[in-house]
Protein backbone atom coordinates (compact mmCIF):
# COMPACT_ATOMS: atom_id res chain seq x y z
CA UNK A 1 0.00 0.00 0.00
CA UNK A 2 1.60 3.39 -0.83
CA UNK A 3 1.96 5.49 2.15
CA UNK A 4 -1.28 7.83 2.84
CA UNK A 5 -0.56 11.68 3.08
CA UNK A 6 -2.21 14.57 4.88
CA UNK A 7 -4.13 17.08 2.30
CA UNK A 8 -2.67 16.25 -0.53
CA UNK A 9 -5.13 17.94 -2.54
CA UNK A 10 -4.64 21.03 -0.73
CA UNK A 11 -1.78 22.27 -2.94
CA UNK A 12 -4.32 22.06 -6.01
CA UNK A 13 -6.84 23.53 -4.13
CA UNK A 14 -5.26 26.54 -2.72
CA UNK A 15 -4.10 27.04 -6.50
CA UNK A 16 -7.57 26.84 -8.06
CA UNK A 17 -8.72 30.11 -5.55
CA UNK A 18 -6.41 32.22 -6.85
CA UNK A 19 -6.77 31.52 -10.89
CA UNK A 20 -9.14 32.28 -13.69
CA UNK A 21 -11.75 29.81 -14.12
CA UNK A 22 -11.22 27.82 -17.01
CA UNK A 23 -14.51 27.79 -17.78
CA UNK A 24 -15.79 30.77 -20.26
CA UNK A 25 -18.67 32.96 -19.73
CA UNK A 26 -20.85 32.49 -22.54
CA UNK A 27 -22.78 33.68 -24.12
CA UNK A 28 -21.13 37.14 -23.12
CA UNK A 29 -17.94 35.30 -24.44
CA UNK A 30 -18.44 33.50 -27.90
CA UNK A 31 -18.43 30.02 -28.25
CA UNK A 32 -15.37 28.25 -29.92
CA UNK A 33 -16.02 25.36 -32.28
CA UNK A 34 -13.58 23.11 -34.18
CA UNK A 35 -13.90 22.96 -37.64
CA UNK A 36 -14.93 19.45 -37.88
CA UNK A 37 -18.01 20.07 -35.46
CA UNK A 38 -20.92 18.19 -36.24
CA UNK A 39 -23.19 20.77 -34.96
CA UNK A 40 -26.19 21.24 -37.78
CA UNK A 41 -26.36 20.24 -41.45
CA UNK A 42 -26.34 22.76 -43.94
CA UNK A 43 -27.70 22.50 -48.02
CA UNK A 44 -26.43 24.42 -50.89
CA UNK A 45 -30.38 24.04 -52.51
CA UNK A 46 -29.38 25.07 -56.08
CA UNK A 47 -26.70 22.16 -56.05
CA UNK A 48 -29.41 19.58 -55.15
CA UNK A 49 -30.93 17.38 -57.62
CA UNK A 50 -34.12 16.33 -55.51
CA UNK A 51 -33.13 12.64 -55.55
CA UNK A 52 -33.98 11.52 -51.96
CA UNK A 53 -30.81 9.88 -51.25
CA UNK A 54 -30.31 11.80 -47.50
CA UNK A 55 -33.97 11.14 -46.48
CA UNK A 56 -33.72 7.66 -47.90
CA UNK A 57 -30.37 6.99 -45.41
CA UNK A 58 -31.37 9.19 -42.77
CA UNK A 59 -31.79 6.62 -39.57
CA UNK A 60 -34.10 9.24 -37.64
CA UNK A 61 -35.90 10.17 -40.80
CA UNK A 62 -35.78 13.98 -40.08
CA UNK A 63 -35.77 14.70 -43.93
CA UNK A 64 -38.11 14.93 -46.17
CA UNK A 65 -37.91 16.03 -50.08
CA UNK A 66 -40.13 17.04 -52.63
CA UNK A 67 -38.76 16.71 -56.30
CA UNK A 68 -42.07 18.54 -57.50
CA UNK A 69 -41.76 21.00 -55.39
CA UNK A 70 -37.81 21.15 -55.40
CA UNK A 71 -37.80 21.53 -51.69
CA UNK A 72 -35.66 20.24 -48.68
CA UNK A 73 -37.12 20.21 -45.45
CA UNK A 74 -35.63 19.19 -42.20
CA UNK A 75 -36.67 18.92 -39.04
CA UNK A 76 -33.97 20.50 -36.77
CA UNK A 77 -34.79 18.40 -33.30
CA UNK A 78 -35.13 15.10 -34.87
CA UNK A 79 -31.41 15.33 -36.54
CA UNK A 80 -29.28 13.87 -34.77
CA UNK A 81 -26.50 15.35 -36.62
CA UNK A 82 -24.38 11.84 -37.84
CA UNK A 83 -23.77 13.28 -40.65
CA UNK A 84 -24.86 10.31 -42.35
CA UNK A 85 -27.00 12.15 -45.24
CA UNK A 86 -23.55 14.03 -46.55
CA UNK A 87 -21.58 10.97 -46.63
CA UNK A 88 -24.25 9.46 -49.06
CA UNK A 89 -25.46 12.92 -51.31
CA UNK A 90 -23.99 12.52 -54.39
CA UNK A 91 -23.75 16.26 -55.20
CA UNK A 92 -22.18 16.53 -52.36
CA UNK A 93 -24.71 19.88 -51.70
CA UNK A 94 -24.95 19.29 -47.88
CA UNK A 95 -22.59 19.74 -45.50
CA UNK A 96 -22.08 19.36 -41.42
CA UNK A 97 -21.25 22.95 -39.87
CA UNK A 98 -20.48 24.23 -36.61
CA UNK A 99 -22.94 25.75 -33.85
CA UNK A 100 -25.80 23.72 -32.37
CA UNK A 101 -29.17 24.48 -33.38
CA UNK A 102 -30.74 27.20 -30.71
CA UNK A 103 -33.81 25.88 -28.18
CA UNK A 104 -37.14 26.56 -28.93
CA UNK A 105 -40.68 25.59 -27.72
CA UNK A 106 -41.82 24.03 -30.63
CA UNK A 107 -40.29 21.45 -32.98
CA UNK A 108 -39.19 23.25 -35.53
CA UNK A 109 -38.44 22.49 -39.17
CA UNK A 110 -36.64 24.48 -42.12
CA UNK A 111 -37.53 24.06 -45.54
CA UNK A 112 -35.57 25.17 -48.57
CA UNK A 113 -36.80 26.03 -52.31
CA UNK A 114 -34.30 25.70 -55.27
CA UNK A 115 -35.00 28.85 -57.64
CA UNK A 116 -33.96 27.37 -60.38
CA UNK A 117 -35.23 24.17 -62.01
CA UNK A 118 -34.03 21.33 -61.98
CA UNK A 119 -32.47 20.74 -65.78
CA UNK A 120 -33.81 18.69 -68.02
CA UNK A 121 -32.98 14.72 -68.11
CA UNK A 122 -30.19 13.90 -70.71
CA UNK A 123 -31.70 12.67 -74.05
CA UNK A 124 -30.78 9.01 -74.69
CA UNK A 125 -28.42 8.07 -76.70
CA UNK A 126 -30.94 6.13 -79.01
CA UNK A 127 -32.59 9.83 -79.86
CA UNK A 128 -29.73 11.61 -80.93
CA UNK A 129 -28.78 11.04 -84.54
CA UNK A 130 -25.88 8.34 -84.25
CA UNK A 131 -23.39 10.02 -86.35
CA UNK A 132 -19.82 8.62 -85.80
CA UNK A 133 -18.23 11.76 -86.41
CA UNK A 134 -14.38 12.29 -86.52
CA UNK A 135 -12.60 13.18 -82.69
CA UNK A 136 -10.90 16.04 -84.14
CA UNK A 137 -14.20 18.49 -84.92
CA UNK A 138 -14.96 21.08 -82.32
CA UNK A 139 -18.23 22.05 -83.35
CA UNK A 140 -18.70 18.88 -81.44
CA UNK A 141 -18.87 20.36 -78.28
CA UNK A 142 -22.70 21.20 -77.94
CA UNK A 143 -23.51 17.76 -78.75
CA UNK A 144 -21.32 16.65 -75.71
CA UNK A 145 -22.59 18.82 -73.04
CA UNK A 146 -25.91 16.64 -72.35
CA UNK A 147 -23.84 13.64 -72.67
CA UNK A 148 -22.03 14.51 -69.66
CA UNK A 149 -24.57 14.51 -67.50
CA UNK A 150 -25.15 11.52 -65.36
CA UNK A 151 -27.91 9.05 -66.28
CA UNK A 152 -28.73 8.42 -62.60
CA UNK B 1 -31.36 -12.47 15.65
CA UNK B 2 -31.78 -8.27 14.82
CA UNK B 3 -34.92 -7.15 13.32
CA UNK B 4 -34.91 -6.78 9.10
CA UNK B 5 -36.12 -3.95 7.24
CA UNK B 6 -36.03 -3.01 3.49
CA UNK B 7 -34.71 -0.26 2.17
CA UNK B 8 -35.18 0.37 -1.50
CA UNK B 9 -32.59 1.79 -3.18
CA UNK B 10 -32.60 4.00 -6.75
CA UNK B 11 -33.94 3.69 -9.30
CA UNK B 12 -33.41 7.73 -9.36
CA UNK B 13 -30.98 8.45 -5.89
CA UNK B 14 -28.87 11.76 -5.36
CA UNK B 15 -25.52 9.66 -5.42
CA UNK B 16 -25.74 7.59 -8.13
CA UNK B 17 -27.22 8.81 -11.81
CA UNK B 18 -27.74 5.61 -13.25
CA UNK B 19 -31.06 3.97 -13.19
CA UNK B 20 -30.56 0.72 -11.26
CA UNK B 21 -33.12 -0.45 -8.61
CA UNK B 22 -32.02 -2.36 -5.39
CA UNK B 23 -33.97 -3.82 -2.50
CA UNK B 24 -31.80 -3.99 0.46
CA UNK B 25 -32.29 -6.21 3.21
CA UNK B 26 -31.02 -4.49 6.29
CA UNK B 27 -30.16 -5.89 9.60
CA UNK B 28 -29.63 -2.65 11.64
CA UNK B 29 -27.09 -0.95 9.11
CA UNK B 30 -25.41 -4.16 7.46
CA UNK B 31 -26.68 -5.00 4.30
CA UNK B 32 -27.56 -8.43 4.45
CA UNK B 33 -29.19 -9.15 1.07
CA UNK B 34 -29.09 -7.12 -2.17
CA UNK B 35 -32.31 -7.90 -4.63
CA UNK B 36 -31.78 -5.76 -8.02
CA UNK B 37 -34.57 -5.00 -10.68
CA UNK B 38 -33.53 -3.52 -13.96
CA UNK B 39 -35.74 -2.42 -16.93
CA UNK B 40 -36.19 1.36 -16.37
CA UNK B 41 -34.37 2.28 -19.59
CA UNK B 42 -34.97 -0.21 -21.77
CA UNK B 43 -35.34 1.68 -25.28
CA UNK B 44 -35.34 -1.56 -27.87
CA UNK B 45 -32.29 -0.81 -29.82
CA UNK B 46 -31.27 -4.41 -30.62
CA UNK B 47 -34.75 -4.52 -31.92
CA UNK B 48 -34.25 -1.79 -34.53
CA UNK B 49 -31.94 -3.81 -36.45
CA UNK B 50 -34.21 -5.08 -38.01
CA UNK B 51 -35.84 -2.54 -39.65
CA UNK B 52 -32.90 -0.21 -40.08
CA UNK B 53 -30.22 -0.93 -43.15
CA UNK B 54 -26.99 -2.49 -41.40
CA UNK B 55 -24.87 0.10 -42.99
CA UNK B 56 -27.21 2.83 -40.91
CA UNK B 57 -27.30 1.04 -37.96
CA UNK B 58 -23.80 1.95 -36.77
CA UNK B 59 -24.92 5.40 -36.02
CA UNK B 60 -27.83 3.74 -33.52
CA UNK B 61 -25.32 1.36 -32.24
CA UNK B 62 -22.90 4.01 -31.10
CA UNK B 63 -26.07 5.57 -29.28
CA UNK B 64 -26.09 2.38 -27.06
CA UNK B 65 -24.27 4.15 -24.51
CA UNK B 66 -22.86 8.20 -24.09
CA UNK B 67 -19.62 6.85 -22.23
CA UNK B 68 -18.59 3.84 -24.81
CA UNK B 69 -20.07 5.01 -27.67
CA UNK B 70 -17.19 4.90 -30.12
CA UNK B 71 -16.37 0.76 -28.71
CA UNK B 72 -19.53 -0.20 -29.71
CA UNK B 73 -19.79 1.16 -32.88
CA UNK B 74 -16.22 -0.25 -33.51
CA UNK B 75 -17.48 -3.95 -31.99
CA UNK B 76 -20.54 -3.90 -34.58
CA UNK B 77 -18.64 -2.74 -37.28
CA UNK B 78 -15.97 -5.37 -36.45
CA UNK B 79 -18.43 -8.08 -36.38
CA UNK B 80 -19.62 -7.15 -39.86
CA UNK B 81 -16.64 -6.62 -41.39
CA UNK B 82 -16.27 -10.56 -40.24
CA UNK B 83 -19.26 -11.72 -41.62
CA UNK B 84 -18.20 -10.14 -44.51
CA UNK B 85 -14.56 -10.73 -44.99
CA UNK B 86 -13.45 -7.08 -44.89
CA UNK B 87 -9.88 -6.30 -44.35
CA UNK B 88 -9.58 -2.59 -42.47
CA UNK B 89 -7.04 -0.83 -44.09
CA UNK B 90 -3.72 -0.48 -40.71
CA UNK B 91 -4.23 3.31 -40.95
CA UNK B 92 -7.97 2.81 -40.55
CA UNK B 93 -7.11 0.55 -38.14
CA UNK B 94 -4.93 2.14 -36.03
CA UNK B 95 -7.14 5.59 -36.00
CA UNK B 96 -9.70 3.41 -34.61
CA UNK B 97 -7.47 2.23 -31.63
CA UNK B 98 -6.73 6.39 -30.62
CA UNK B 99 -9.92 6.70 -30.32
CA UNK B 100 -10.87 3.62 -28.35
CA UNK B 101 -7.94 4.70 -25.99
CA UNK B 102 -9.18 8.33 -25.75
CA UNK B 103 -12.64 7.16 -24.68
CA UNK B 104 -11.09 5.27 -22.45
CA UNK B 105 -9.15 7.75 -20.96
CA UNK B 106 -12.69 9.97 -21.16
CA UNK B 107 -14.74 6.98 -19.24
CA UNK B 108 -12.10 6.47 -16.69
CA UNK B 109 -11.61 10.31 -15.99
CA UNK B 110 -15.45 10.51 -15.74
CA UNK B 111 -16.02 7.67 -13.41
CA UNK B 112 -13.06 9.14 -10.91
CA UNK B 113 -15.06 12.50 -10.74
CA UNK B 114 -18.07 10.47 -9.75
CA UNK B 115 -16.23 8.08 -7.12
CA UNK B 116 -15.25 11.14 -5.85
CA UNK B 117 -18.82 12.67 -6.19
CA UNK B 118 -19.99 9.70 -4.16
CA UNK B 119 -17.39 10.32 -1.22
CA UNK B 120 -18.56 13.73 -0.61
CA UNK B 121 -15.14 15.05 -2.01
CA UNK B 122 -16.73 18.36 -4.85
CA UNK B 123 -13.23 19.79 -5.49
CA UNK B 124 -11.78 16.15 -6.42
CA UNK B 125 -14.58 15.49 -9.02
CA UNK B 126 -14.17 18.98 -9.87
CA UNK B 127 -10.47 18.59 -10.98
CA UNK B 128 -11.64 15.17 -12.81
CA UNK B 129 -14.09 16.42 -15.35
CA UNK B 130 -12.32 19.64 -15.44
CA UNK B 131 -9.87 17.14 -16.66
CA UNK B 132 -11.92 15.17 -18.79
CA UNK B 133 -12.96 18.46 -20.79
CA UNK B 134 -9.62 18.19 -22.46
CA UNK B 135 -10.15 14.67 -23.95
CA UNK B 136 -13.63 15.54 -25.60
CA UNK B 137 -12.34 18.91 -26.41
CA UNK B 138 -10.37 16.30 -28.77
CA UNK B 139 -12.58 14.18 -29.72
CA UNK B 140 -14.87 17.33 -31.33
CA UNK B 141 -11.64 18.60 -32.98
CA UNK B 142 -10.97 15.02 -34.63
CA UNK B 143 -14.56 13.71 -35.04
CA UNK B 144 -16.64 16.59 -35.02
CA UNK B 145 -18.71 14.96 -31.43
CA UNK B 146 -17.90 15.08 -28.13
CA UNK B 147 -19.64 12.43 -26.91
CA UNK B 148 -21.25 10.68 -30.63
CA UNK B 149 -18.50 10.59 -32.09
CA UNK B 150 -20.26 8.78 -35.87
CA UNK B 151 -16.32 8.23 -37.86
CA UNK B 152 -16.84 3.98 -37.40
CA UNK B 153 -17.85 2.69 -40.61
CA UNK B 154 -17.97 -1.10 -41.89
CA UNK B 155 -14.69 -1.01 -43.89
CA UNK B 156 -12.88 1.62 -41.92
CA UNK B 157 -13.13 5.03 -40.03
CA UNK B 158 -15.06 7.65 -41.92
CA UNK B 159 -12.79 10.39 -40.99
CA UNK B 160 -8.83 11.12 -41.42
CA UNK B 161 -6.13 12.82 -38.80
CA UNK B 162 -3.67 14.87 -40.02
CA UNK B 163 -0.49 15.13 -38.65
CA UNK B 164 -0.74 18.20 -36.68
CA UNK B 165 -3.92 16.82 -35.19
CA UNK B 166 -2.24 13.82 -34.19
CA UNK B 167 0.57 16.06 -33.07
CA UNK B 168 -2.23 17.88 -30.80
CA UNK B 169 -3.18 14.43 -29.47
CA UNK B 170 0.40 13.46 -27.93
CA UNK B 171 0.72 17.04 -26.71
CA UNK B 172 -2.40 17.21 -24.97
CA UNK B 173 -1.21 13.34 -23.53
CA UNK B 174 1.46 14.37 -21.92
CA UNK B 175 0.03 17.71 -20.59
CA UNK B 176 -2.97 15.93 -19.00
CA UNK B 177 -0.42 13.09 -17.68
CA UNK B 178 0.83 16.03 -15.41
CA UNK B 179 -2.33 17.14 -14.80
CA UNK B 180 -3.16 13.71 -13.28
CA UNK B 181 -0.91 12.96 -11.02
CA UNK B 182 -1.64 15.48 -8.29
CA UNK B 183 -5.78 14.13 -9.04
CA UNK B 184 -4.42 10.47 -9.00
CA UNK B 185 -2.19 11.55 -5.26
CA UNK B 186 -5.43 12.68 -4.14
CA UNK B 187 -7.28 9.52 -5.07
CA UNK B 188 -4.63 6.83 -3.73
CA UNK B 189 -2.61 8.81 -1.40
CA UNK B 190 -5.53 10.84 0.49
CA UNK B 191 -6.10 9.64 4.45
CA UNK B 192 -9.75 10.30 3.53
CA UNK B 193 -10.31 8.61 -0.03
CA UNK B 194 -8.21 5.60 1.52
CA UNK B 195 -10.32 5.68 4.36
CA UNK B 196 -13.44 5.24 2.24
CA UNK B 197 -11.85 2.98 -0.30
CA UNK B 198 -9.94 0.06 1.58
CA UNK B 199 -11.06 -3.29 2.54
CA UNK B 200 -14.49 -1.93 0.93
CA UNK B 201 -16.15 -4.85 -1.10
CA UNK B 202 -13.57 -7.46 -1.15
CA UNK B 203 -13.83 -9.74 -4.51
CA UNK B 204 -11.58 -12.82 -4.23
CA UNK B 205 -9.80 -14.10 -7.34
CA UNK B 206 -11.91 -16.75 -7.51
CA UNK B 207 -15.38 -14.87 -6.85
CA UNK B 208 -14.42 -12.68 -9.40
CA UNK B 209 -13.40 -15.43 -12.20
CA UNK B 210 -16.72 -17.55 -10.83
CA UNK B 211 -19.16 -14.99 -11.11
CA UNK B 212 -18.22 -13.40 -14.49
CA UNK B 213 -16.26 -10.20 -13.72
CA UNK B 214 -15.13 -8.02 -16.30
CA UNK B 215 -13.00 -5.31 -17.11
CA UNK B 216 -10.84 -3.44 -14.17
CA UNK B 217 -13.21 -5.01 -11.91
CA UNK B 218 -11.50 -8.59 -12.64
CA UNK B 219 -7.87 -7.20 -13.01
CA UNK B 220 -8.16 -5.36 -9.81
CA UNK B 221 -8.52 -8.73 -8.10
CA UNK B 222 -5.44 -9.89 -9.79
CA UNK B 223 -6.86 -12.03 -12.27
CA UNK B 224 -4.89 -10.69 -16.00
CA UNK B 225 -7.31 -10.49 -18.36
CA UNK B 226 -7.88 -8.15 -20.56
CA UNK B 227 -9.86 -8.58 -24.57
CA UNK B 228 -6.57 -6.12 -25.79
CA UNK B 229 -4.78 -8.82 -25.59
CA UNK B 230 -7.01 -10.57 -28.17
CA UNK B 231 -5.17 -8.13 -30.45
CA UNK B 232 -8.50 -6.56 -32.90
CA UNK B 233 -7.55 -2.89 -34.16
CA UNK B 234 -4.41 -1.88 -34.01
CA UNK B 235 -3.57 -3.87 -30.38
CA UNK B 236 -1.38 -6.62 -32.42
CA UNK B 237 1.35 -4.20 -33.10
CA UNK B 238 1.34 -2.22 -29.87
CA UNK B 239 2.24 -3.39 -26.07
CA UNK B 240 -0.76 -3.85 -24.37
CA UNK B 241 -0.05 -5.55 -20.83
CA UNK B 242 -3.01 -5.91 -18.48
CA UNK B 243 -2.88 -3.57 -15.16
CA UNK B 244 -3.73 -5.58 -12.22
CA UNK B 245 -3.63 -5.06 -8.45
CA UNK B 246 -3.87 -7.56 -5.42
CA UNK B 247 -6.71 -6.80 -3.18
CA UNK B 248 -9.87 -6.64 -4.95
CA UNK B 249 -11.03 -3.66 -3.01
CA UNK B 250 -12.41 -0.63 -4.04
CA UNK B 251 -9.10 1.14 -3.62
CA UNK B 252 -7.17 -1.66 -6.30
CA UNK B 253 -10.63 -0.57 -8.38
CA UNK B 254 -9.40 3.00 -8.38
CA UNK B 255 -5.75 2.13 -8.70
CA UNK B 256 -6.29 -0.28 -11.48
CA UNK B 257 -8.15 2.21 -13.25
CA UNK B 258 -5.90 5.63 -12.91
CA UNK B 259 -3.09 3.37 -13.98
CA UNK B 260 -5.38 2.34 -17.24
CA UNK B 261 -5.40 5.76 -17.79
CA UNK B 262 -1.67 6.30 -18.09
CA UNK B 263 -1.65 3.38 -20.03
CA UNK B 264 -3.90 4.44 -22.62
CA UNK B 265 -1.68 7.37 -22.70
CA UNK B 266 1.03 5.15 -23.97
CA UNK B 267 -0.73 3.26 -26.15
CA UNK B 268 -2.05 6.71 -27.97
CA UNK B 269 1.77 7.78 -28.26
CA UNK B 270 2.66 4.17 -29.28
CA UNK B 271 -0.43 3.99 -32.39
CA UNK B 272 0.28 7.84 -33.32
CA UNK B 273 4.54 7.00 -33.94
CA UNK B 274 3.41 4.00 -35.55
CA UNK B 275 0.01 5.01 -37.44
CA UNK B 276 1.22 4.03 -41.50
CA UNK B 277 -0.24 6.02 -44.20
CA UNK B 278 -2.68 4.48 -46.66
CA UNK B 279 -6.15 4.68 -46.72
CA UNK B 280 -8.80 4.78 -43.80
CA UNK B 281 -11.28 2.72 -45.24
CA UNK B 282 -12.32 0.08 -47.96
CA UNK B 283 -15.64 0.09 -49.60
CA UNK B 284 -17.97 -2.48 -49.07
CA UNK B 285 -20.31 -3.94 -51.65
CA UNK B 286 -23.24 -7.10 -51.13
CA UNK B 287 -24.94 -7.70 -47.90
CA UNK B 288 -23.76 -9.66 -44.97
CA UNK B 289 -24.48 -13.31 -44.51
CA UNK B 290 -24.15 -15.46 -42.09
CA UNK B 291 -23.15 -15.11 -38.18
CA UNK B 292 -19.99 -14.19 -35.81
CA UNK B 293 -20.15 -12.90 -31.97
CA UNK B 294 -16.63 -10.27 -31.46
CA UNK B 295 -14.99 -9.30 -28.00
CA UNK B 296 -13.63 -5.99 -27.38
CA UNK B 297 -12.58 -4.26 -24.19
CA UNK B 298 -14.61 -1.47 -23.41
CA UNK B 299 -13.62 1.00 -20.85
CA UNK B 300 -15.60 -1.01 -18.06
CA UNK B 301 -14.43 -4.78 -19.28
CA UNK B 302 -15.55 -7.14 -22.09
CA UNK B 303 -18.41 -6.54 -24.33
CA UNK B 304 -19.74 -8.81 -26.69
CA UNK B 305 -21.17 -8.17 -30.09
CA UNK B 306 -23.39 -11.25 -32.19
CA UNK B 307 -24.96 -10.63 -35.35
CA UNK B 308 -26.88 -12.74 -37.35
CA UNK B 309 -26.78 -11.96 -40.88
CA UNK B 310 -29.79 -13.47 -43.90
CA UNK B 311 -27.68 -11.89 -46.61
CA UNK B 312 -30.37 -8.68 -46.72
CA UNK B 313 -29.78 -5.36 -45.89
CA UNK B 314 -31.51 -5.96 -43.20
CA UNK B 315 -30.29 -8.17 -40.34
CA UNK B 316 -32.03 -10.91 -38.36
CA UNK B 317 -30.71 -10.53 -34.59
CA UNK B 318 -27.94 -8.20 -32.95
CA UNK B 319 -27.23 -8.67 -29.28
CA UNK B 320 -24.77 -6.79 -27.57
CA UNK B 321 -23.64 -8.44 -23.75
CA UNK B 322 -22.42 -4.98 -21.96
CA UNK B 323 -19.87 -5.16 -19.33
CA UNK B 324 -22.51 -3.78 -16.23
CA UNK B 325 -24.37 -6.92 -16.88
CA UNK B 326 -21.35 -9.20 -15.92
CA UNK B 327 -20.83 -7.06 -13.38
CA UNK B 328 -23.62 -7.22 -11.65
CA UNK B 329 -23.62 -10.51 -9.97
CA UNK B 330 -20.17 -10.07 -7.94
CA UNK B 331 -21.19 -6.76 -7.22
CA UNK B 332 -24.63 -8.60 -5.98
CA UNK B 333 -22.04 -10.42 -3.70
CA UNK B 334 -20.51 -7.67 -2.46
CA UNK B 335 -22.92 -5.87 -1.30
CA UNK B 336 -23.65 -8.23 1.62
CA UNK B 337 -22.01 -7.32 4.68
CA UNK B 338 -21.20 -3.76 4.04
CA UNK B 339 -22.49 -0.96 5.92
CA UNK B 340 -25.73 0.92 3.82
CA UNK B 341 -23.69 3.98 3.80
CA UNK B 342 -20.98 2.31 1.73
CA UNK B 343 -23.47 0.94 -0.80
CA UNK B 344 -24.14 3.62 -3.40
CA UNK B 345 -20.10 3.98 -3.28
CA UNK B 346 -19.42 0.31 -3.58
CA UNK B 347 -22.09 0.24 -6.34
CA UNK B 348 -20.36 3.06 -8.31
CA UNK B 349 -16.97 0.98 -8.12
CA UNK B 350 -18.19 -1.57 -10.68
CA UNK B 351 -19.28 1.48 -13.13
CA UNK B 352 -22.28 0.67 -13.70
CA UNK B 353 -24.02 1.68 -17.23
CA UNK B 354 -27.48 0.65 -16.34
CA UNK B 355 -28.68 2.43 -19.90
CA UNK B 356 -26.01 0.08 -22.11
CA UNK B 357 -26.91 -3.12 -20.16
CA UNK B 358 -30.94 -2.21 -21.01
CA UNK B 359 -30.03 -0.88 -24.04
Amino acid sequence: MASLKFLPFAGTALKNLFSKPVTTSYPFAPAQYPERMRGHIEIDIENCISCGMCARSCPPGALTVDRAAGTWTIQRFDCVQCGNCVNVCPKKCLKMAPGYTTPDTTRRSDTFTRTTPLPKPAPRPAAKPAAPKPAAAPEAKPETKPEANPKA
Amino acid sequence: MAKRSIVPFGPQHPVLPEPVHLDLVLEDEVVVDAVPSIGFVHRGLEKLVETKDFKEYVYIAERVCGICSFGHGLGYCQTIEHIMNVEVPPRGRYLRTIWMEMSRVHSHLLWLGLLADAMGFESLFMESWKLREKILDMFDATTGGRVIFSVNCIGGVLKDMDDTMLKNIVDTCNEMERELKPIADAFLRDYTTGSRLHGLGVLTPKDATLMGAVGPMLRASGVAYDARKLGYAAYDELDVEPITATDGDSYARCEVRIKEIGQSFSLIRQAVAQIPAGPIAVPVKGMPNGEYFTRIEQPRGEAIYYVKANGTKFIDRFRLRTPTTSNIPPMLNMLKGCQLADVPLLILTIDPCISCTER
